[in-house]
Parts: structure tokens; C-alpha cells; sequence
């Protein structure tokens, strides 16, 4: 039983005799025999179609997936609804099982949508120019550096503390090889001081912040942009794509580049992947930027047609010079996320904003009624706010999930000090009578 | 074919949302945003066309034959789509507690072992994002391994061979080593004789594709190993050409101590256009501390994130990688299951068919058997008529192909990197070639109509240097240029297109 081949004996008969070779293991003789394996793979017996679904259906039914837990869990992917267009369109074999669109004459579905992501993602965040995807808001943090370290000539970086913990990972995972110096800048009380911005800012090359924050907090992000700007230093910001219907675009308060985690727009939670990471930045970066970028040129008639372009920053042509290694990106994920929102479009964006702000607004409100503080008072908030629940919030996550509600994350696990806060997230998809029950299960 | 954003009508709508009688959380004034982003507005009938045309616009592997070498266009299996699409599977979010992600945890492990076992080395990682990613991934663990030795200062240099994919190069520099190149004989092996002189104490490791990226086993692979080996330097496998090998030759076997895998190649995730990927990392034991955390581990029937990895290079990428290209890869290895072998041998005898039969038209660089790709040149064809390998590429679409790979890799000039895959029906297989001998009779006959193609797709030839000195990458609305007046003649780079 041989998948997806068609291969018949007759074929391999008259194959073989057109090679001029008496069986298929003679193709292998340059291969050394002190290198050959010798004897078969040792992995499990094949299984038929029906029989790897009853078996990964069986893998499935022993996770517990939104839907079978009422969640609360956000932390940077996010249990938004996904419409059932992005999910149709995704499935379109010509879309899904094409390779990178290198050859244009064949490709122009997928370099337009390219290019009609790249516009909406400098549509939303006030740029110039975005590539066609990075891996994920994780990887487009260490890019980002990388452009400013060339851009500025400067090797130091610095990152809020209040960024997402995996972005500041992945941030110091890349600094060595780029020979980067990471300093971090504490919060106050849940949000971050421009003056100590300021002072951090002096010869870096760049102030990566997000906004929201990792808490779910409004930072004062323009003057974190200003603090940076005022050192030379590019302000990046990280921000969550649906927040930018109500959040001024990073493009109109200073910021050089802005990035993020494209998931809760338009990606299924997956388990965390695959989803896109996007990269937008102001026109003088263009030539530094990372990745793909398509572009709009005519074609021998003069008819409009789009292409990859700039490719002369890119591994391929400028090898150990370019100016990244990426070669495999998201482009399925972001175009996911091209259907998503031109399914909201701009109204729709700006209510579903609204929409999550009011509820977790009102889960605000009704757990302070219950007695829970907020781990920051008097902070304003997006979608996500951290709450103190009065013991180890990894205790009250455990006790919640007994009830069948997933109250959110613990955010002693990335900040010490902070082991009574849990932060919670609140989508469109949750209401007013789910939170009532988080209320319920984390009032004591 | 108009931009969806040329489509849209001021106050269309097509999403719906749940609403409730909520008071309104307002933004402070300073953060709130001004004029609103010019998405698009469109109702839903019309936005499922729109997509639906863009589709109809695109070739991938359900369109036709692919044969784009170094990028493995096999066949992606429709079942695997059904599986990741189970919401225990795609509803998941990552920071689930442990006890409520058994099973994407028992799947991950398990696609682990297989792949450690493909490989031929002990530990694996799944977190990065893709084959680049695995690289530089890879070269921060040796650096992380040299760094523990106290040996990082001295050995600063990665030695490549000029075959490589330019990911090879670029994850060098991004890790912060430089670059010793190594020439290829002429029988397209490593030329050992320049490796001897270039390794030294000095040197960190190899980076090398095996098959290369010519498709050929280099026949003193063995000799290689030794070379790196004897001065205490490590050897990275570049997985892209794994199709070439699975359950014949393996990665340890032959000596390397770091492998990527592209699932997105080998093991049939779809590559969307561009992307998704997973670039897997597998390894030798004495590098296993170094490896991204966190690592999912076993106990007896538990399966277990373990961040406690005090020695980590920490991490590339969230959380713990594309999970639903594990699933789709998973499914794609458990239906082979040891029967792999099968498959690279498949990839390989359609490889050979392809190259015997044109051999003849298309010179051959290295007169060899080939594994699973074989690269031919044009330059006959360049050289008696003008037409170059792009011309090929582009004629191939009129008889219904995805062109090769061409001007890779760079030592071959007017290069056609040619790769089948194990799911092509010889029927296929032979229309190509038989395309591929006409359009060499073409090149001599009637060279215009190599020059002039394609004829049938909805553009034509597309002026690449007009695109890279206008730089036009969004749409501007009522700000949008002109783009030109009537015909152009459209300048394209003979640059690399594919792999
Ligand atoms: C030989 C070779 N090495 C490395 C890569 C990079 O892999 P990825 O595209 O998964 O990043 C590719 C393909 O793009 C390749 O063909």
C-alpha cells in the first residue's frame, strides 16, 4: 500500500529501461554503504485514511479546546470568532498547495492578494510599506531590531517590560547573533514611564514596546514613541491588529515600524501555529526591511500585474549580505487575515474594538463587585486586564477549570511579584452571561 | 482584474457581530484613533468572488505539475486539511494547562520520535518556524555548544559550499559567523582537497545539503565527516532534499550532528502560496541541552512541557511551533509509516526517468545519476539562439507546466532545476518531457515563441526592474499612479526563481 503514488510495476519496468539501469536500488550507488541505514525505519505500521482519523480524532478528544471550557485565556492568541469565508477561501487548492509565487504569469492570484494584505496592514497601522508576513509577533520583534541595528548603526535595544515575555525571549535569543544588546524597561504599576524611556533610549538603536501591553494596558505609547524619537532611536510598536480600530495607528504618533501577532485576526488558535507575524515600517526602511514585498508593475501589453519585488535585500540574491535569512513565511495565514478584514472592514473593525472593550469592561466591573481588584487600578484597558484574586492565581485557575470555566493566565509565571494576578481575556465571543459565570467560579 | 479595494462602496458592510446592551469603554482621547484604516467594504457574495477569481489566477500543486526544484511539489494529502481542522486540534490555545493538552502533546512527541528516527540522531526541537529558521536555529546551538566548551571566541567561521541556498549564508550572518565558501569538483562533490585547506581550529561547522542542491550524493560524504570531525568542528544537514533519502541514508548516519527538516517539503504540509512551513531541528545527544525550550517530554503516559532548561539558547519562535503543519505531517509520516523508504525511492527512479530522457536536448553538467532533482543547463539553447533558461520557464506555461527552478544553483549557468516527486503518474512525466523537447526544437525554429511566452495566462511577461524602481507596494487609493502607458518591454532578472 503505497499513498499518493501511482506508480505501476509496468511503469517502473519501462522507467527503468529508459535510465538504462536494472533496478530501483542501482539510482542509490553513490550512496556509500557505511552511510546506508540497512535495514527499514523503525516507525509504526502504516494506517489506511479512515484509520488515521479514528486515531487523531482519538489525539483530539483528549484536548480540552475553547468551546469544551468556557476561556478567558488570551496572553497573545486569542479565542476571536473566525468567519467562515477565511476558512473557504484557504481551502482553495490553487491558493494552498502553491509555492512561493516566483513565477509571476502563474502567480498573479496570490501576489495581489499579497498586495492587498500589505495595504491593509499599512491601512491599519499607518505605514508605508509591510512585507508579505514574518513567522509570527514573535519573530517580527528580533526583524525589527535587526532593521533598526542597520538602520541606526547603534547596538542596543531596548524592550518595555510590559511586552509580551515570548517577544522578549525571542528578542535575546537574536541579540547575540546580532550582536545586540538587550535592556529592558521596568512598568509602573502596569504601564511604562517615558521618562525612563527616555533615559534608556540614549544611543539604542531602537524602543520595542507594546500597546496594549502585555497586561492589557493603553500605554502612554505616543509619548514612548516621542521618548524614543527624541534619542534617534526607532520606536517600534507591537500591537494587536483589532485594537487598531479604536487605537490611533503607530504610523500617526511616531513610530518607525510597527509589528505584531496577525492571529487574532483571522487565525484559528492552533494550538499556537501557524499564524503570520506582520512587519510594516515608514518608506526610508524599505530597503532594509525583511522578507517579501510585492509590487505593482505592467506587463508586456501594459497591463497592471504584481510581482516580488526589491529582491536585491533578499537571501537569494545578496546571500550572506541580505538583509534576512527568511525564505518560507505565513502568506496562507495572512491572507486569512486579508479575508478577515475586508470581511469586517473598517466599521466592522472598529465595533468588534468596541465590542470587546465593553465586555471586558463589564467583567471588570462585575469582579470588582465581587471583590476582586484590579492588579493595576485606574489603568485603561483593551480587550485584556489582570485581576488579583486574592491567593496563587495558578490555584484559582486549577479550582475554575474543575467548573468548567478557564479563567485566563497566570501572570506570576512570567512576573514575580505579581503570583496573586490573573489576567483575563474577553473576546466578542464571550457574553454577558458567560461572564457572570467567571464571576461565580472566581468569587470566594 | 480590479484590487478588492477597488471594489469597495462607502457604508458596505459584510461582517455581523453579537451585540450587546453594554455601556461603551471609551479611549482616552490622545490613543484614540483618527481617520479610520481604508479597509475594504464589500458584502459577502462579493467578497467570496473576489477571492474566488484571485484563485482562479494561481497554480499550485492541485492545478498541475510542479516540478520547482529544492521546494518538493508533492501531492498534499486532502485528509490532513479534515484533521487540523478538528476543533480539538484548532480550537486550542497554547497556553491550555498540560492535563488539557494530552493530546496535542502525545502527537508532538510522537511526531518527534519519528522524525529523531528519520534523522538518525536523539533529540528534537519543533519549534522553529521554517527550514531558515531551523538554520539559524542550528547554528546558535553551536555556538551555544562552543560557548560551554570555551571555545566560541576562536571558531568564528561556517564553512558552505558554493551550491548552497542562500538561507545558508544569511543564517551565518545572523548567527554572527562568517562565511568560508567551499568550491565543487567537478563531478559536483565537495572538492575535498579546498576543504582541507580551508578547516582549521578555527572553524565551527559545515552547513551542506545532501543530495546538494545539483541532486547529487556527494560520494565522499564520509571523508568530509572526518574532516570536520577531526578538528572538534560540527556538521549541519540542510533537510531540504530529505525527500531524497528517507529510511536509506540518514542525516546521523552520515555524520551531521544538526538536521532541519522542511515539513512543508517533505512532508506534504501545503505551502500556501509562500507559507506555512515547520523547520523541525533534530540532534546529536552532546548538543540536546542547548535546544530551545520548551522541550515536550514523556513520563510513562504523560506528556509534559519542560521550560526547567537551564543551558536553552531559549527561544526562536512562540510557543512551541506551527502545530497544525505538525499535525498535517504527523498524519502524512503514520499513512507511510516504514514504507518511507518507498517514497524517496519513487521521488528518485522519477528524478532519473526525467533526466534520461533529457539529457540529450538540455546539457548536463555532471554526467551522473541523479537522487531526487537533477539540475540541466540551458546555455546550449542560450548560446545557438538566444533563449535562456527564463525563456524555457516561460514557454513551459503554455504547455501547461509550472517551470522549474531556474538560475539555481548559482555554479550552473542558465540553470533548470528540475524535481518531479514521488506523486507524478509517468503519463505526467512524459508530457513534460515531451513539452521539454519541443520547446529545445522551438528554440532553433521559432524562437519568438519562446521569447513572446507565455501566451495564455492573464498576464504577460511582467516588467520586474519597473516594478523595483517604482517600488509601488500598497494600493494608495485616490493617490494610486497610473501604471504606464501601452506595452513596455518587460525587463525580468535572470535571478534565482524558486527554491
Ligand atoms: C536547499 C534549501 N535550503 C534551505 C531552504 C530554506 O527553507 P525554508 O523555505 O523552509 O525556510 C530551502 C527552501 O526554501 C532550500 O531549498
Amino acid at each position: 500500500m503505497t499513498p499518493f503514488v501511482s506508480l505501476t510495476e509496468r511503469d517502473e519496468q519501462a522507467m527503468l529501461d529508459a535510465i538504462g539501469v536494472a533496478s530501483v536500488e542501482e539510482l542509490f550507488r553513490d550512496v556509500p554503504e557505511g552511510v546506508r541505514l540497512g535495514r527499514e525505519l523503525a516507525l509504526p505500521p502504516a494506517l489506511s485514511e479512515q484509520e488515521i482519523v479514528a486515531h487523531l480524532e482519538e489525539l483530539a478528544a483528549l484536548n480540552v479546546p475553547t468551546g469544551r471550557e468556557l476561556s478567558f485565556l488570551g496572553a497573545g492568541i486569542y479565542d476571536h470568532y473566525v468567519p467562515a469565508v477565511v476558512d473557504s477561501v484557504l481551502q482553495r487548492g490553487e491558493l494552498l498547495t502553491a509555492y512561493t509565487p516566483y513565477q509571476p504569469e502563474l502567480s498573479q492570484g496570490v501576489l495581489q492578494a499579497i498586495f492587498e494584505y500589505q495595504t491593509a496592514i499599512c491601512e491599519l497601522t499607518g505605514m508605508d510599506v509591510s512585507n508579505a508576513s514574518g513567522y509570527d509577533g514573535t519573530t517580527v520583534a528580533a526583524d525589527a531590531c535587526y532593521v533598526a541595528k542597520h538602520a541606526t548603526g547603534r547596538s542596543k535595544v531596548v524592550v518595555t517590560e510590559a511586552t509580551n515575555p515570548q517577544v522578549r525571549q525571542v528578542v535575546k535569543t537574536y541579540a547575540p547573533g546580532f550582536a545586540l544588546e538587550v535592556v529592558e524597561v521596568p512598568h509602573r504599576g502596569g504601564v511604562t514611564d517615558p521618562e525612563e524611556v527616555a533615559a534608556a533610549a540614549q544611543d539604542a538603536a531602537c524602543v520595542l514596546f507594546q500597546h496594549p501591553n502585555f497586561f492589557g494596558c493603553l500605554e502612554p505609547a505616543p509619548e514612548l514613541a516621542a521618548a524614543a524619537n527624541d534619542a534617534e532611536a526607532l520606536a517600534v510598536a507591537h500591537v494587536d491588529p483589532l485594537s487598531l480600530g479604536v487605537l490611533e495607528a503607530p504610523g500617526r504618533y511616531g513610530c518607525a515600524l510597527a509589528i505584531g501577532e496577525g492571529q487574532a485576526a483571522g487565525n484559528h488558535q492552533s494550538f499556537g501555529g501557524p499564524h503570520y507575524g506582520f512587519l510594516a515600517a515608514k518608506s526610508e526602511f524599505i530597503r532594509r526591511m525583511p522578507g517579501r514585498i510585492v509590487g505593482e508593475t505592467v506587463d508586456a501589453a501594459g497591463e497592471r500585474g504584481y510581482v516580488l519585488t526589491l529582491q536585491t535585500r533578499e537571501q537569494h540574491i545578496r546571500r550572506e549580505k541580505a538583509t534576512s535569512n527568511i525564505t518560507t513565511n505565513q502568506t496562507l495565514l495572512a491572507l486569512g487575515g486579508l479575508v478577515y478584514l475586508s470581511w469586517l472592514g473598517p466599521q466592522g473593525l472598529r465595533e468588534l474594538g468596541e465590542t470587546c472593550m465593553a465586555l471586558a469592561q463589564h467583567a471588570k466591573t462585575r469582579l470588582e463587585e465581587a471583590g476582586l481588584e484590579p492588579t493595576f487600578s485606574g489603568k485603561a484597558t483593551f480587550k485584556e486586564f489582570a485581576v488579583r484574586v486574592g491567593r496563587n492565581a495558578g490555584d484559582a485557575i486549577r479550582d475554575a477549570r474543575a467548573r468548567g470555566v478557564h479563567p485566563g493566565y497566570a501572570l506570576g509565571r512570567d512576573y514575580p511579584g505579581l503570583d496573586d494576578a490573573l489576567l483575563v481575556a474577553v473576546t466578542e465571543k464571550r457574553t454577558p452571561a458567560d461572564i457572570d459565570r467567571l464571576v461565580e467560579v472566581l468569587a470566594r | 482584474m480590479k484590487l478588492i479595494y477597488e471594489k469597495s462602496q462607502a457604508g458596505r458592510t459584510g461582517y455581523t457581530l453579537p451585540r450587546h446592551d453594554l455601556p461603551r469603554a471609551e479611549v482616552p482621547e490622545a490613543l484614540r484613533r483618527g481617520d479610520p484604516p481604508r479597509l475594504p467594504e464589500l458584502a459577502e457574495p462579493e467578497l467570496v468572488r473576489h477571492f474566488t477569481e484571485l484563485s482562479t489566477r494561481n497554480f499550485g500543486i492541485d492545478t498541475g505539475f510542479y516540478p520547482l526544484g529544492s521546494c518538493t511539489m508533492k501531492y498534499n494529502p486532502r485528509v490532513n486539511e479534515r484533521l487540523a481542522a478538528l476543533p480539538g486540534f484548532r480550537d486550542l490555545h497554547p497556553l491550555q494547562e498540560e492535563d488539557g493538552a494530552q493530546g496535542a502533546l502525545a502527537l508532538m512527541w510522537h511526531l518527534q520520535e519519528a522524525l529523531i528516527e528519520i534523522a538518525g540522531l536523539h533529540a528534537c526541537s519543533l519549534q522553529p518556524a521554517a527550514g531558515s529558521q531551523g538554520e539559524l536555529t542550528g547554528l546558535m546551538l553551536m555556538r551555544a555548544y562552543f560557548a560551554e566548551r570555551g571555545e566560541d571566541e576562536r571558531r568564528r567561521k561556517i564553512v558552505i559550499p558554493d551550491t548552497a541556498h542562500g538561507t545558508n549564508p544569511a543564517s551565518v550572518t545572523m548567527a554572527g559567523y562568517e562565511l568560508t565558501p567551499v568550491k565543487t569538483d567537478p563531478r559536483g562533490n565537495i572538492d575535498v582537497e579546498d576543504l582541507r585547506a580551508r578547516v582549521d581550529e578555527h572553524t565551527a561547522g559545515l552547513m551542506l545539503t545532501n543530495p546538494s542542491t545539483l541532486g547529487l550524493f556527494d560520494e565522499h560524504i564520509e571523508e568530509i565527516a572526518k574532516v570536520f570531525h577531526d578538528v572538534g568542528a560540527l556538521m549541519y544537514y540542510d533537510g531540504a532534499n530529505l525527500n531524497a533519502v528517507c529510511g536509506i541514508s540518514r542525516p546521523g548516519d552520515m555524520g551531521f550532528d544538526i538536521v532541519h527538516i522542511n515539513l512543508h517539503k517533505t512532508f506534504s504540509q501545503p505551502h500556501g502560496g509562500g507559507g506555512p512551513g515547520g523547520g523541525p531541528i533534530v540532534v546529536r545527544e552532546r548538543l540536546e541541552p542547548y535546544l530551545p525550550a520548551p522541550q515536550v517530554i514523556r513520563d510513562v503516559d504523560d506528556f509534559f512541557l519542560d521550560y526547567d532548561r537551564p543551558k536553552s539558547i531559549g527561544k526562536v519562535r512562540g510557543f512551541t511551533g506551527p502545530f497544525g503543519v505538525f499535525v498535517r505531517s504527523y498524519a502524512f509520516i503514520r499513512m507511510w509509516g516504514p514504507e518511507l523508504r518507498c517514497m524517496s525511492e519513487i521521488a528518485v527512479l522519477n528524478a532519473n526517468y526525467l533526466l534520461a530522457r533529457l539529457r540529450d536536448a538540455y546539457d548536463l553538467p555532471y554526467d551522473r545519476l541523479c537522487m531526487h532533482e537533477f539540475v540541466v543547463s540551458a546555455r546550449r539553447l542560450k548560446r545557438e539562439h538566444g533563449a535562456t533558461a527564463l525563456d524555457v520557464a516561460k514557454r513551459l506555461m503554455d504547455y501547461g507546466f509550472h517551470p522549474p527552478t531556474v538560475y539555481f544553483p548559482l555554479v550552473v549557468p542558465e540553470a533548470l532545476m528540475i524535481e518531479p516527486t514521488e506523486t507524478e503518474p509517468k503519463e505526467i512525466l512524459d508530457e513534460f518531457c515531451d513539452a521539454m523537447l519541443a520547446i529545445a526544437r522551438e528554440a532553433a525554429d521559432s524562437p519568438e515563441l519562446l521569447k513572446e511566452a507565455p501566451h495564455d495566462r492573464p498576464v504577460k511577461r511582467l516588467d520586474e526592474v519597473r516594478a523595483a524602481k517604482r517600488a509601488i507596494v500598497r494600493y494608495r487609493f485616490e493617490d494610486h499612479p497610473d501604471v504606464g502607458d501601452g506595452p513596455v518591454e518587460p525587463r525580468q532578472l535572470e535571478a534565482q526563481k524558486g527554491a
